[in-house]
């Protein structure tokens, strides 16, 4: 990109405003993007990333500004306008049609505006099968609903790509990837930059920006803060220019080796689920975060679900502080004091249409209810305000619904349920996904905080950065077992990498 | 970064607002507002009607209407409910005809009306439980078992009385009290009707029970991951609306003095319209007791206000219909704008 680097970008865009009612999502920001780059836009959630892309993509028209394409002046209506235009947007959330073919995903749209009456299949699918050779190995016959996140995902690459595409816009496209499949993604993201895309990379994540990307961008409030070559600068720089503050710790402080304790808070052994995991044994000492790790499908939420008993016909047995618990249902596991956070926070952690408050109660409506099960709504408002003060819950009204807050203090509003019941080990699932630098470090905050009350904490996250920063120990699921398990220096990404895709059979007690 | 988590940044950081005011805004505020908009509406038709119809305010005719609204005014409760947990109920009318066919025919076969009642109460209970079990053990949808149940039952009214209405002239005076009887000058009728209504009203508010009841309508997913049996609460609100409509049935009997094969027919979509013009979701997780009877209130006074100005019945199902469209069409619009 270096020789061109002096002509027209492919995109140039200057003084964009865009507000909705009093808020203003967009104070005059710039953005250039060059032929050929992999040029990241980075912001907090809230930072106007989001809207300035729903501009360049036509769902949203700007109160003032320009938008110039390849030095062209345009106003962009419509998707269907941006698409005609060259601008292909793969959008965080997979929006296909799940029953039918991905080369007839693949060309819906070329399909709307066909006049032919009858459609030809077969030639459908060769095309298709070209496109998606550059992604990877995808059937174009297949039905959607059979295929991986991940190959959805390119899936909805292809199709972008199938509209001749000069600007690929990629809203968070990992956020339900492994890493390995991130790593596919980023190979075929910089080939295709090779041959001359363009291509625009919304992300949080500072190792993707600085392992794929040529420079950044970063917004802060609706502005425009910084573009910098990601060689030239750090990712503390980027974080600063993200916060506007300096975050001198990404991670909380891990359990010292003096405080070590030998006393188990959870022990699991022999579980088994006839067909997602077998033999699972496993022990969590007090005051320590265990992490998870293992490729999506490996069985790690499934076996933290079959502890919970939260599906599945599960055999096995789980002793807390050295008692037997005898769970027929998650009912039972709560009321022992083991609590499951979801992975999906919008599809089956929180009731985004109710109160924070009616929220927060769901698993304790006994501890702000009388005897006879009429409830104080004083007393569940407390609970509710209670522990958003503890999680720094940032919040106008106790009664507002759950989806009218950010995708952070949404996940804290998800965590503050899980407390109210003073749980003795709280699984969660992904327990960051979604959600901004600045919540995720105070999430993981408080999860070394309860960590410290001797509360068992058990994580699980696709993001390895993660559990290495947040985790004192680590066990690899692969393919329904625990196959390793790493501490301390051993707690690197190849070594966790290694384990959970080839893995050495290490059993472990 | 979309508009609403912008909206919440913008947000001052805390309140400190007593607790309990805080649980009414917001969430509270929207329903509010739709009560408040649908009494401004009734009180509108009220005063408009007084100019238009001489009868319309006098004694006969308010309490013709708060017969007409106070039996299907339980059921509306029902199906509130119900509509709350995510289900529906389309055999609500012929659930409703069948109490009062079984009632009638154990009457006219010498037992006694008061258990000939609980009897039929009994079977429209054990019909809804069977409709409970279709949809939560078997998994079928709710539209489709209560679309097979309406047909059945309504076959079941007919099979029982070969078709005609049962005269059950000599129901003592004793049972024919809770249908035509008044105390004072308040009918019976609406005595039991704003019974059922207060204390669903207050349960539906305020007891855990029914708390779970939004949960698991709101996002069924979400409440299993809450330890709430989902299963069980939607098989119970199927129950408990087909067993409303067991004791409709009997209020309608005790106050015709017969019991009518056909009748009830067209009565799941007068229910329905009423609860979602009161706010229910047809998705589950929103609507309240209140609102699905301020609904009943404002098409009964529509349909009596047609009556009165002597409009076609013809007009009466196209102006009901297109009020229902109308509700739900601003409804949407307002949702989108606060969500």
């Amino acid at each position: 990109m270096s020789a061109d680097a002096a002509e027209i970008p492919i995109l140039k865009i200057t003084g964009l405003v865009k507000s909705f009612g009093p808020i203003r999502a967009l104070r005059g920001v710039d953005f250039e993007l060059r032929r050929g780059e992999i040029h990241a836009l980075a912001g907090e959630n809230g930072a106007g990333k989001s809207t300035l892309m729903n501009v360049i993509d036509g769902i949203l028209q700007p109160d003032s500004g320009e938008i110039a394409l390849d030095g062209q002046r345009v106003t962009i209506k419509s998707p269907a306008m941006a698409q005609k235009l060259g601008i292909g947007f793969v959008h965080q959330e997979i929006a296909l049609c799940p029953d039918v073919t991905v080369a007839e995903n693949i060309f819906m749209a070329a399909t709307n505006s066909s006049r032919a009456l009858l459609m030809n299949y077969a030639a459908q699918r060769a095309r298709a099968a070209e496109i998606l050779k550059r992604l990877g190995n995808i059937n174009p016959a297949a039905m959607v609903r059979s295929l991986s996140i991940s190959q959805q995902q390119l899936v909805e690459i292809a199709k972008a790509l199938t509209l001749d595409c000069r600007v690929l816009i990629l809203d968070e496209p990992t956020a339900a990837l492994t890493e390995r499949e991130a790593k596919v993604l980023f190979e075929i993201m910089h080939k295709l930059a090779a041959q001359g895309l363009s291509i625009i990379y919304i992300t949080h994540r500072m190792a993707e920006i600085f392992d794929n990307c040529d420079r950044v961008t970063v917004f802060r409030d609706g502005q425009y803060i910084t573009t910098m070559a990601v060689a030239e600068t750090t990712p503390g720089a980027v974080v600063s220019a993200m916060v506007g503050r300096v975050i001198d710790d990404l991670y909380p402080p891990k359990q010292r080796q003096e405080d070590r304790s030998d006393e188990i808070i959870l022990e699991v052994r022999g579980l088994t689920e006839a067909r997602r995991f077998r033999d699972i044994s496993l022990a969590l000492r007090k005051g320590e975060i265990l992490g998870l790790a293992g490729l999506i499908g490996a069985g790690r939420s499934e076996i933290v679900k079959g502890i919970c008993r939260l599906e599945g016909e599960v055999s096995g047995e789980v002793r807390l502080m050295g008692q037997a618990l005898a769970l027929n249902h998650y009912g039972d596991s709560i009321a022992a004091g083991l609590v499951y956070l979801s992975e999906d926070r919008k599809g089956d952690g929180l009731f985004l249409d109710m109160s924070i408050a009616s929220n927060v109660s769901a698993l304790s409506l006994r501890q702000v209810a009388s005897a006879a099960g009429i409830i104080d709504e004083g007393r569940e408002a407390a609970q509710a305000q209670r522990l958003g003060a503890r999680l720094n819950l940032k919040y106008g009204d106790i009664g507002q619904p759950a989806s009218s807050l950010s995708g952070g203090n949404q996940q804290k509003v998800a965590i503050a349920k899980m407390l109210s019941v003073n749980p003795k080990v709280i699984f969660l699932d992904e327990p960051t996904r979604g959600v901004d630098v600045g919540a995720k470090a105070e999430i993981h905050r408080i999860l070394r905080d309860l960590a410290n009350r001797a509360v068992g904490v058990v994580v699980i996250s696709s993001e390895l950065p993660e559990l290495i920063g947040v985790c004192d120990r680590v066990l690899v699921v692969r393919e329904g077992r625990i196959v390793g398990e790493v501490t301390e220096n051993d707690m690197t990404e190849d070594r966790i990498i290694y384990l959970a895709s080839v893995g050495n059979d290490q059993q472990v007690a | 970064m979309t508009k609403r988590s912008l909206a919440a940044a913008e947000l001052p950081p805390q309140t400190q607002g007593g607790a309990a005011n805080g649980l009414l805004s917001t969430a509270g505020r929207a329903l509010r507002m739709r009560e408040t908009g649908l009494v401004l509406i009734i009180l509108a038709l009220f005063i408009a009607m007084s100019f238009a119809s001489p009868y319309f305010l006098t004694w006969t005719n308010m309490r013709a209407m708060a017969m007409a609204f106070a039996v299907e005014g339980i059921v509306v409760v029902g199906m509130t409910i119900l509509l709350i947990s995510g289900g529906i109920d389309l055999s609500v009318g012929s659930v409703t005809a069948l109490a009062m066919v079984i009632a009638g025919l154990l009457f006219l076969n010498g037992v006694d009306p008061w258990i000939a009642s609980g009897i039929a109460i009994a079977a429209c209970t054990a019909i809804g439980a069977t409709m409970g079990f279709f949809v939560t053990r078997v998994g079928l949808h709710h539209f489709i078992v209560s679309l097979a149940i309406m047909v059945i039952a309504r076959g079941l009214c007919l099979l029982g009385t070969g078709g005609r209405p049962l005269g059950l002239y000599e129901l003592p005076n004793s049972f024919k009290f809770i249908g035509q009887g008044a105390i004072g000058v308040v009918p019976v009728v609406l005595i039991i009707f704003v019974v059922v209504v207060v204390a669903f009203d207050f349960m539906l508010r305020r007891t855990t029970m029914f708390r779970k009841v939004f949960y698991t309508g709101s996002n069924p997913k979400a409440a299993a991951y809450s330890g709430i049996q989902t299963k069980q609460v939607v098989f119970l609100t199927t129950t408990l609306c087909s067993a409303l409509c067991g004791i409709a049935g009997i209020i309608y009997m005790a106050r015709f003095g017969s019991a009518q094969p056909t009748f009830g027919i067209g009565m799941e979509l007068n229910v329905i319209a009423a609860a979602v013009i009161g706010g229910a979701s047809l998705s589950g997780g929103t609507g309240t007791v209140f609102g699905a009877i301020l609904g009943t209130i404002l098409l009964s006074v529509v349909s009596s206000s047609l009556a009165l100005l002597d409009v076609s019945v013809y007009w009466q199902d196209i102006i009901r219909g297109s009020i229902l469209l109308g509700a739900v069409t601003i409804d949407h619009y307002l949702n989108k704008r606060r969500g």
